[in-house]
């Protein structure tokens, strides 16, 4: 197919854009196969482009001839264009829809994208399972890994290699595979140094109503407990929830089966309550009009921030389990790809310091969110601003992200990162000129040979010049576990994402800079002691001892 | 000492409401000033609790373990206590009960509280903030304006202060006329003259006007108070209350300005709510604080309910309107209520920060305070409840004015000197009667009490810990130090005042303060520039002329591990 084909008008002249919080723009406005660009072709206005594969929806109006069409972008920017001419409106807006909501992967940007630096360390090569697995080596000779998914056949949704207890063979994986919803079994999802105990993830058990039990899945957990030790299984789904489940295949690990293990019921909610709750969120965010009482009444009704509390309470759970209680942890919700995940990875950034930096915590997400098979590409398909009917859309990630926030928010010491970093990761997740987050799980992205025809979003990201706007000045690295606090006074809304377009961030802008500056010139300062000492030093040796005033 | 039935009870249980692990055992001491408990442990860790800062004390159902014993203070701080013998709880209680609520003046803390300074530093304390060289910073007298003596000896208006600054051209029969023509006789005098467009904000009480009384005094004063800026043809009447409130008063011979009878004024209300309203909102919010357990919407939904953003909101309102008229329409305003001491006084001051830079320094707020609150007759020991007396005069006036700079702090955070540890020290020690500052209810009732004589002012205290209380963010040479603040107010821009409201518990502390960890960088720096002098007078080193970097802090540490969690 050609792009030729979708695009009516390519151009249009003496379109006004109207932004927040920037001076309005006229110029020409310019469509491609990907891009939707605005140009005053003045020196000093910024242009716009914008990926269609940005656009969550739009809106035509018309006063006469003079159509406008609001654009709604899946980062929550809302821009409004003024096009003169009915005609041309209708076919930029035709083609903005036809484009923005192309099925085919292949057609997206990425696959188009040619990169303006040179790629010194190709992102697709950075997190490599053999490579994380002798780390793991390291400390423990209890796992191996496991090639049984090699051709993906085991597990769609899983990656070729995945670390297992070592005394399970292959063919006992396969046999807890089937009695595992889409073939998820039990995998190490993190080793806790400190204490040996380990976090597991699978999909829920497929006991159904006549309460089916898999010998192998019960070896399989069993193997990671030590002689005597009970361990944990966290269902992130209601006890109601886990048991309507039954009537579909599915279920929980009943006691007489798994007595070494102690379930807890969680509640963390389903995709599709998570999509509502984020349209809900965005809209209160975006009517400036609110009274007090309406929006903290919005705000509630969203439910967005009881989510967030939900999602960190369990993840503390998990990581109290394994660190304080000193037993392993076995995470699953139904399907395994969605709350599960924000579990076990928001766990890690508890328990983990690599965990906070950012080579550590893109390896975090290369491991528990891209390999781990959660549906990149069917939940950010859209964004808060779909009307269409849901399909599989939700916020999963995005929650995560908040999630990391709020962590980041209460020990601002802590990360490597800044706040830029979870932003720059969401718009991505939507839309982005790079491939990484692509498909849905391993087996697409080697279909769509996504390493050799695309661009890996951390070649751009590790790029030092890229990395400074990332990097968190207050950062001092400390081996600890740190534990948030998941109060609700202790939670707050995420304005860097939620009110990003809402409110000018000038003045805190200037207030990280200032930061900034104040840590630059305490190292600048202490450079010049450091090598004053060294001089004065050197002075000593030479001439014997000096005289100071 | 005779209120106090047992001083000492042993085995008493520190109970953290949210962790019980971390709840403690130790000694606990009832002293003439505080309640004091001592840890058993170790470090036998002290905590030390003001009786003047006691809001009340609940004795819950005696159970097995002993009698709970709940302390809540007007800080929002909040301590359970788990005592053996019912009889030891019942008679803290009492002694509690009593002691928390002084009769009269002569029992707060402020007359037996002596942190050793001698007489003559004592006196020179008490001259530390100069209202007549914050007038004079402000180009006051002028041409324009002068000091009148109309209220000497407080005739004219007991509750004002004895010096007042009034338009040139207002003749004393005209002043004094006025002044009969307002409630309380709290005429409008000047606040804050804004140099820069030579608008003013006047502040008054609301007129005696009824359904139709005039006083061609009030006219001629509001006359000469508009021609006192020489660019303006216009000036604003502030009514700070609900309009509907305002005409309520009306019934009862007060009032508001009739547009009419006034030249040139155009008159605005802000809808701040009463005295009343506030207390019990803010009482709604602090319940909030206590709930066990709260789920996200039982938070929300509790804030919602309580109305206190709201207020808050409607407060900054207030002062962004005035601050507007002032320094972008050049016009003058008066702001008055219905008694001109407590919503006045909220949106005088407020303006006065997001006008001037100064206000936004350590030593402009305690100006500021001292000026707006303190000289002009706000009623600090009513308020705040320093003597036991009539609860409906309790309100949150002040709690409200720190919060609504809280609240542009967190929009401009590189604006203000101060950090928010000053704001909550403010809070406490207008509380907490340990200094003579804000005891008494007006000027005159502090001459007539000799509190300068027999008691320590605040002021002194906290600008020597200054460094304590420093922003670091803060720079003088910043774009956001200079100029007026255009705050945003929209309802998503109010935040719940964690630092404030948050700890009913003692341990939802917040874990990394960004704020502590810059101070201790820039402490460093400085130790690191001094260092760099003292080499550099070894003549081989050059490499001097650094761009200095101020630097007042304090060591902290950054203590990670180990904090509160809910689950």
């Amino acid at each position: 197919m050609e792009f030729a084909e979708l695009i009516k008008t390519p151009r249009v002249d003496g379109v006004v854009l109207h932004r927040p919080f920037m001076p309005t723009v006229e110029g020409t406005l310019c469509l491609t196969g990907h891009h939707l660009i605005l140009s005053s072709r003045q020196d000093n206005t910024e242009e716009l482009w914008l990926l269609h594969a940005n656009i969550d929806s739009i809106e035509k109006r018309f006063v006469g001839s003079l159509g406008t069409i609001i654009v709604k972008c899946k980062d929550l920017r809302v821009i409004q264009l003024d096009i003169p001419g009915m005609e041309e409106c209708l076919n930029i807006a035709n083609s903005i829809e036809a484009l923005s909501t192309l099925d085919s992967v292949s057609l997206m940007y990425p696959f188009f994208y040619r990169p303006l630096f040179e790629v010194i360390e190709d992102g697709w090569q950075l997190f490599v399972a053999e490579e994380s697995f002798k780390d793991l080596e390291s400390m423990t000779d209890e796992w191996r890994l496991s090639e049984v998914n090699k051709d993906f056949r085991v597990c769609p949704s899983y990656p070729s290699f995945l670390t297992v207890p070592k005394d399970i063979d292959d063919e006992s994986l396969c046999k807890a595979a089937s009695f595992r919803h889409g073939g998820r079994f039990p995998v190490l999802s993190y080793y806790h140094k400190k204490n040996g105990m380990v976090m597991m993830r699978a999909a829920q058990p497929l006991i159904g109503t006549n309460g089916r039990r898999c010998k192998e899945d019960e070896k399989l957990i069993n193997a990671t407990l030590c002689a005597g030790k009970r361990g944990y299984i966290i269902d992130t789904r209601t006890i109601a929830v886990a048991q309507q489940a039954k009537a579909r295949g599915g279920g929980f690990e009943q006691e007489a089966n798994y007595p070494q293990w102690r379930r807890i019921h969680k509640a963390i909610e389903r995709s599709n309550v998570l999509q509502d709750s984020l349209i809900k969120l965005v809209e209160a965010c975006n009517d400036q009009s609110h009274s007090m009482d309406r929006w903290l009444s919005k705000l509630e009704a969203s439910n967005w921030q009881s989510n967030v509390k939900e999602i960190l309470t369990t993840a503390c759970l998990a990581a109290q389990c394994i660190d304080r209680e000193g037993a392993s942890v076995l995470v699953h919700g139904t399907e395994g790809t969605d709350s599960t995940l924000q579990v076990t990875s928001l766990a890690q950034i508890i328990l983990d310091p690599t965990c906070r930096t950012i080579r550590g915590f893109e390896a975090l997400i290369e491991r528990e969110w891209l390999q781990a098979g959660h549906p990149f590409q069917q939940r950010c398909a859209q964004s808060a601003y779909s009307n269409g009917k849901p399909r599989s859309e939700a916020p999963v990630f995005l929650l995560f992200l908040d999630c990391v926030w709020q962590i980041l928010r209460q020990f601002p010491c802590s990360f490597q990162f800044n706040e830029n970093l979870l932003i720059m990761l969401f718009e991505h997740a939507y839309a982005s000129q790079f491939g990484t987050f692509l498909g849905n799980c391993v087996a697409e992205r080697v279909k769509l040979q996504l390493s050799q025809k695309t661009v890996s979003l951390w070649s751009w990201v590790n790029r030092p010049q890229e990395l400074q706007r990332f990097l968190n000045p207050l950062y001092e690295p400390n081996n600890l576990v740190i534990w948030p606090s998941v109060a609700p006074q202790s939670l707050l809304l995420w304005e860097g994402v939620f009110l990003r377009w809402n409110r000018s961030t000038k003045c805190l802008d200037e207030a990280c800079q200032e930061m900034v500056h104040i840590i630059e010139y305490n190292k600048e300062l202490q450079n010049k002691v450091n090598s004053l000492r060294r001089q004065l030093a050197q002075l000593e040796t030479e001439d014997g001892p000096l005289q100071t005033p | 000492m005779e209120h106090i039935r047992t001083p000492k009870v042993e085995n008493v249980h520190m109970i953290d409401r949210l962790t019980p692990r971390k709840s403690t055992v130790g000694t606990l001491y009832l002293s003439s000033t505080h309640t004091i408990f001592v840890e058993n442990s170790e470090a036998r860790k002290e905590t030390w609790v003001l009786h003047s800062l006691v809001y009340n004390v609940e004795r819950l159902p005696t159970n097995p373990s002993g009698s709970p014993l709940l302390i809540r203070c007007k800080n929002f701080h909040v301590y359970r206590l788990l005592i053996p013998q019912e009889k030891d709880c019942l008679d803290v209680l009492a002694s509690l009960t009593r002691l928390s609520r002084p009769e009269c003046y002569g029992e707060l803390f402020c007359f037996s509280f002596n942190p050793n300074l001698d007489k003559e530093l004592r006196e020179k304390a008490w001259g530390f903030i100069d209202l007549k060289a914050e007038f004079s910073r402000m180009g006051i007298p002028s041409n324009l304006w002068h000091v009148t003596a109309a209220n000497h000896e407080y005739r004219l208006c007991e509750t004002y202060p004895s010096e007042l600054f009034v338009p040139k051209s207002a003749f004393p029969a005209v002043i004094v006329g006025s002044a009969k023509f307002r409630s309380r006789g709290r005429l409008p005098v000047l606040s804050y003259f804004h140099r820069d467009t030579s608008a003013s904000i006047c502040r008054s009480s609301q007129p005696l006007s009824g359904f139709s009384a005039r006083s061609t005094d009030d006219e001629q004063m509001l006359h000469a108070i508009m021609k006192s800026n020489p660019v303006s043809e216009l000036m604003y009447v502030v009514d700070t209350r609900p309009k509907l409130n305002a005409m309520a008063n009306r019934a009862t011979g007060k009032g508001y300005e009739n547009e009419d009878h006034y030249t040139n004024i155009k008159l605005q209300f802000v809808g701040i709510e009463n005295i009343h309203v506030m207390r019990s909102s803010q009482q709604k919010l602090v319940d909030v604080g206590e709930l066990p357990a709260p789920s996200m919407s039982d938070f929300l939904w509790g804030l919602e309910n309580s109305g206190w953003l709201k207020h808050i909101k409607a407060v900054l309102d207030a002062g962004v309107f005035i601050a507007k008229a002032v320094a972008e329409d050049g016009v003058s305003v008066l702001v008055h209520c219905s008694d001109g001491w407590d919503r006045t006084a909220q949106a005088c001051s407020l303006a006065s920060v997001l006008l001037d830079p100064y206000y936004r320094t350590i030593k402009g707020l305690m100006v500021l305070i001292e000026k707006d609150w303190v000289s002009f007759g706000h009623k600090f020991s009513h308020r705040y409840a320093h003597l036991d007396g009539d609860p409906k005069e309790v309100s949150p006036v002040m709690d409200q004015f720190l919060e609504c700079v809280w609240q542009l702090m967190q929009q401009f955070p590189c604006a203000f000197e101060f950090n928010e540890r000053f704001l909550i020290q403010l809070h406490t020690h207008i509380y907490s009667c340990q200094y003579g500052n804000f005891i008494g209810n007006c000027q005159k009732e502090r001459r007539d009490l000799r509190l300068q004589e027999r008691t320590h002012s605040l002021w002194p205290h906290l600008w020597e810990n200054r460094a304590e209380y420093t922003n670091p963010l803060y720079r003088t040479d910043h774009s956001q130090t200079q100029g007026v603040l255009k705050p945003l107010t929209t309802a998503y821009c109010f935040k719940f005042w964690k630092g404030m409201y948050g700890h009913a518990d003692k341990s939802v502390a917040s874990h990394q303060s960004p704020a502590d960890c810059l101070n201790a960088v820039r402490e460093e720096s400085q130790q690191l520039e001094e260092e760099l002098i003292a080499h550099q007078e070894v003549p081989r080193e050059t490499d001097a002329g650094q761009e200095t970097c101020p630097t007042e802090g304090e060591e902290n540490f950054r203590g990670e591990e180990e904090d509160q969690q809910a689950v």
